[in-house]
């Protein structure tokens, strides 16, 4: 079954098993291997992706879902990584081995479009989903306040 | 050829338990021009004095990272130290990460070990490449070498009317000779432009683009990727498999058993069945589709509750003496008061958020591989045992590590990869899943400990007995091995400065029924955890403040000798006694600072619980307070947290800053949460959901870093923030609630 889905704005056809997880048609089959493989089973936020601009897990969701739809990976973010979180991560030194935070900031990501302005609570709350073993959270909160135009009271 | 080494040392991980530090490989022959060293370079000449550092014709500077970066930031520090020394702009640097190769002396990235080991040896490589490029220009003006100084890419006359830039004098310094170590100067420290200041993060653009390669990343024509079933029990092999439901699940192409393993078990693979396809899923699905019966071996009878509670009948009876000084059982007999604690730690996993992986080609009589490994030596050398090939015939690239903790220095994964490509003639990526990452790791140990105190009349501590059991990580490479050796006591066992005039260490056996590895501070965790905690229980039954029992247990600022410890030799992480000595006024300055900096005389003023604990590791010292505070539903949890960390010159302080704070998380982790489980030989635990993590809610509002400046020797960054943080957290409980948490996880006794 053929599947047709725009990634990062460009159409892509896709004759894959439907049931194969977005992530592995990302990774293996278009080649686009910022989104990451960390568990399999939406535990760790790792492969976290946009699916018309929702947050989805790709490890979990079947290809067929994005039939039709768009998605944006961290790849498609900013075309020159110049996103306002983007900038924030690395003026502030967030990553640390690096491996989960395209997940981190497509989540950011989503949660900045639908509000701005957020809190602590809101940035713990949309970041709930998104393991960092490296332990960058406190970079994290102060980076999106930061991409926000938020204060750090911190 | 110069980059030819005279001398170099490699640790072996069997003798040093990974602890122990080599040098750099730093013989340079004098007498070959340096130009001699650049085979394949034929039209413009470029100097390489030695492997580390190469300046081209056209003044860019290549500088060799030989440490793996798992997040510590080494390939933003390494390089800088390097160029510092030479004079070059890091604009103008590029950084190229080492293959494995023995030519760069030890590369395995653990024991915290990548600074502190090479610091003087690094400067070296940079200073050789400068002291040569100073003698063209000093050549080439009629002036003698110290009349010029190297700085921002050039050599300047020291009157400042002229200057050379690097690359223009590159034609004339590879015709001189490479000096000789000896007649090498390094620049006074004050001299290192950016070591010790702010430094920017170099793989930061790339990691928030997903340009950043890491170990799964790679891709190679032709490539199938291999899932395999292990089995379930160490030791355990395949009875008979059936591939047929597998083969017929489109994109699956070939279905391999892979050799089970013999004992020791070092760093073979497992065994198994492995499912070879175009794709992951496909190979995922082939994997759940396979029909296997194991054969479990003798280790099918492992139970992690008796074993804990047979470790725990271990510390309970006088074990073997690895340090002593006094009479402790006549002091203990003699004594006022004894306090008396037992603690038990469980077996942890190390879950790098990249599960290992590794990629393999196996053709025409050579062997590559692109691995995510800590210890690219080690993978290079199984790779080579696996593939039936020479070492010079195989290939070992580094890619970014997606995380380590010390899983990564194991060359298991890569020993697969090269088994598979080899039997399937095809390249071959062997991907682990997070259920292979949790349940085949090589675990940190299991450990019991039992402390006693002796108090006198006065309340004054007059005898410290600490005993400790625990299976050894040598466990995993020799076949003898019964429990730990005094050697295995030096982390935060043998190093702890007590000013106690009878002090006895013993230590219990214990078989191992898993493989064992290290873990991010390894003995440290349980050691601290223990030491920690009856520090705090000492000082609740004494009636004194924590902090001023810790300061007195302690004693006085001074350089522990070897004869006070009452050991013959420490260990000491690899490195000369005299250069790092047991250093108390080290450690109470830590104690004294992170304790101003979190208010704690002022903690019940503030309404805060605070729970303090300080740990030696790694040459380092680290002192940390913790808050708790009850949440609405009655959970504790950090609200704060202070970090004092000494370990000594600091190159690049953000990187310091940043390995404190995720030391912080990462101890939390592990003392809330962490806790791995054997029944009938297998582990119970298979991803997030059962081996929990901390996650960004759980972390605290803010974690303040002080770091001590210093010029002392650089001592380790990246594991000695995790031991102190464990006791800090059951401190601040016990202030909190009331309860001594004496098992970890945490979770097991309060709810977290």
């Amino acid at each position: 079954m053929s599947i047709r889905v725009r990634v990062n704005g460009v159409e892509q056809e896709l004759d894959v098993d439907p049931e194969m997880p977005l992530l592995w048609a990302l990774r293996d089959v278009l080649g686009l291997t910022g989104t990451k493989y960390g568990c399999g089973q939406a535990l760790c936020g790792a492969c976290s992706v946009h699916l018309d601009g929702q947050v989805v897990r790709a490890c979990v969701t079947p290809i067929r879902r994005a039939d039709g739809r768009e998605v944006t990976t961290i790849e498609g973010l900013s075309p020159d990584g110049g996103h306002p979180l983007q900038r924030a991560w690395v003026e502030l030194g967030v990553p640390q081995c690096g491996f989960c935070q395209s997940g981190q900031l497509m989540c950011a990501a989503a949660l900045l479009a639908k509000k701005p302005q957020p809190t602590d609570a809101d940035i713990d709350q949309s970041l709930a989903g998104n393991l960092c073993r490296c332990g960058t959270y406190t970079r994290i909160r102060a980076a999106v306040k930061k991409a926000a135009g938020v204060p750090d009271s911190k | 050829m110069s980059q030819q080494p005279v001398v170099f040392t490699r640790r072996s991980f069997l003798e040093g338990l990974n602890l122990s530090v080599g040098g750099l490989a730093l013989g340079l022959v004098p007498t070959v021009s340096a130009e001699a060293a650049a085979p394949g370079v034929k039209s413009a000449p470029e100097l390489r004095p030695n492997v580390f550092v190469h300046v081209a014709a056209d003044g860019l500077v290549t500088i060799v990272c030989h440490r793996s970066e798992m997040g510590q930031g080494i390939r933003s520090s390494m390089p800088v130290v390097v160029a510092d020394e030479l004079g070059a702009d890091m604009a103008r640097v590029k950084v190229v990460q080492a293959v494995g190769d023995a030519v760069y002396g030890d590369q395995n990235t653990d024991g915290s070990s990548s600074i502190r080991g090479v610091f003087q040896d690094l400067r070296r490589t940079g200073a050789t490449a400068r002291t040569m490029l100073v003698a063209a220009a000093a050549k080439r003006w009629k002036v003698k070498p110290e009349a010029c100084e190297a700085r921002e890419h050039a050599v300047y006359l020291r009157d400042g009317q002229r200057s050379l830039g690097f690359g223009e004098l590159v034609a004339d310094a590879v015709k001189l000779p490479v000096p000789k170590a000896e007649a090498v100067q390094l620049r006074p420290l004050s001299e290192l432009r950016r070591v010790g200041s702010e430094l920017p993060l170099l793989d930061g653009p790339a990691y928030v683009t997903g340009k950043a390669v890491f170990g799964a990343d790679v891709k190679l024509p032709g490539m199938l990727i291999a899932v395999v079933a292990r089995p379930p029990v160490v030791g355990g092999k395949v009875a008979r498999f059936d591939a047929t439901r597998a083969l017929a699940i489109p994109g699956v192409k070939q279905v391999l058993e892979l050799p089970p393993p013999h004992r020791p078990y070092l760093f073979q693979g497992w065994g198994g069945v492995a499912v070879l396809a175009e794709n992951t899923w496909a190979a995922m699905r082939g994997r759940q589709a396979l029909d296997i019966t194991w054969e479990n071996g003798p280790n099918e009878s492992y139970d992690s509750e008796k074993y804990r509670v047979a470790l725990l009948e271990s510390v309970r009876a006088p074990g073997k003496p690895a340090r002593s000084v006094g009479d402790v059982d006549k002091a203990l007999a003699s004594a006022a008061r004894v306090v008396e604690a037992e603690y038990y730690a469980p077996h942890l996993s190390h879950a790098p958020m990249e599960p290992p992986v590794a990629l393999a080609r196996v053709a025409g009589g050579v062997c590559e591989v692109w691995a995510a490994t800590q210890h690219p030596q080690a993978a290079r050398t199984e790779a080579a045992k696996t593939a039936g090939l020479p070492e010079d015939k195989v290939t070992v690239n580094v890619t970014l590590l997606g995380g380590g903790f010390g899983r990564k220095s194991k060359a298991d994964f890569v020993a697969e990869a090269v088994f598979l490509a080899k039997t399937a003639g095809v390249p071959v990526r062997v991907q682990w899943t997070r259920e292979d990452d949790i349940r085949h790791d090589y675990y940190h140990s299991a450990s019991a400990q039992k402390l006693s105190a002796g108090l006198d009349a006065q309340g004054k501590p007059t005898a410290w007995l600490h005993r400790t059991s625990f299976p050894a990580i040598r466990s995993t490479f020799s076949e003898d091995v019964t429990g730990p050796v005094a050697r295995d006591l030096n982390q935060g066992v043998l190093d702890l400065a007590l000013d106690i005039p009878n002090v006895r260490a013993e230590m219990g056996e214990a078989l191992a029924k898993v493989r064992i590895g290290w873990l991010r501070s390894v003995n440290n965790i349980f050691h601290a955890y223990a030491v920690g905690s009856f520090m705090d229980e000492l000082a609740h039954a004494r009636g004194v403040d924590p902090r001023d029992n810790l300061l007195e247990v302690i004693g006085p600022a001074r350089k522990v000798s070897v004869a006070e410890l009452g050991v013959t030799t420490l260990p000491n992480y690899g490195a000369p006694v005299e250069a790092h000595p047991v250093d108390a006024g080290r450690l109470r300055r830590v104690i004294e600072r992170v304790t101003e900096m979190s208010g704690w005389n002022e903690r019940a003023k503030n309404g805060r619980t605070l729970g303090l604990a300080a740990h030696r590791s790694f040459l380092s010292y680290v002192g940390v307070v913790v808050s708790m505070t009850k949440d609405a539903v009655g959970k504790a949890r950090v609200d704060e947290a202070w970090v004092v960390v000494d370990a000594g010159l600091v190159v690049n302080p953000d990187r310091v800053r940043s390995q404190m704070e995720g030391s912080v998380i990462f101890g939390m982790s592990l003392a809330m949460y962490g806790s791995i489980t054997m029944k009938e030989g297998a582990t119970e635990q298979s991803n997030f959901r059962d081996y929990r993590l901390v996650r960004i809610a759980d972390a605290p509002r803010a974690i303040h870093v002080d770091i001590v400046r210093s010029e002392e020797a650089p001592g380790g960054v990246g594991e000695p923030g995790v031991p102190p943080v464990a006791p800090a957290i059951v401190n601040a409980i016990f202030a909190l609630t009331g309860i001594r948490v004496r098992e970890l996880p945490i979770i097991r006794t309060v709810p977290v």
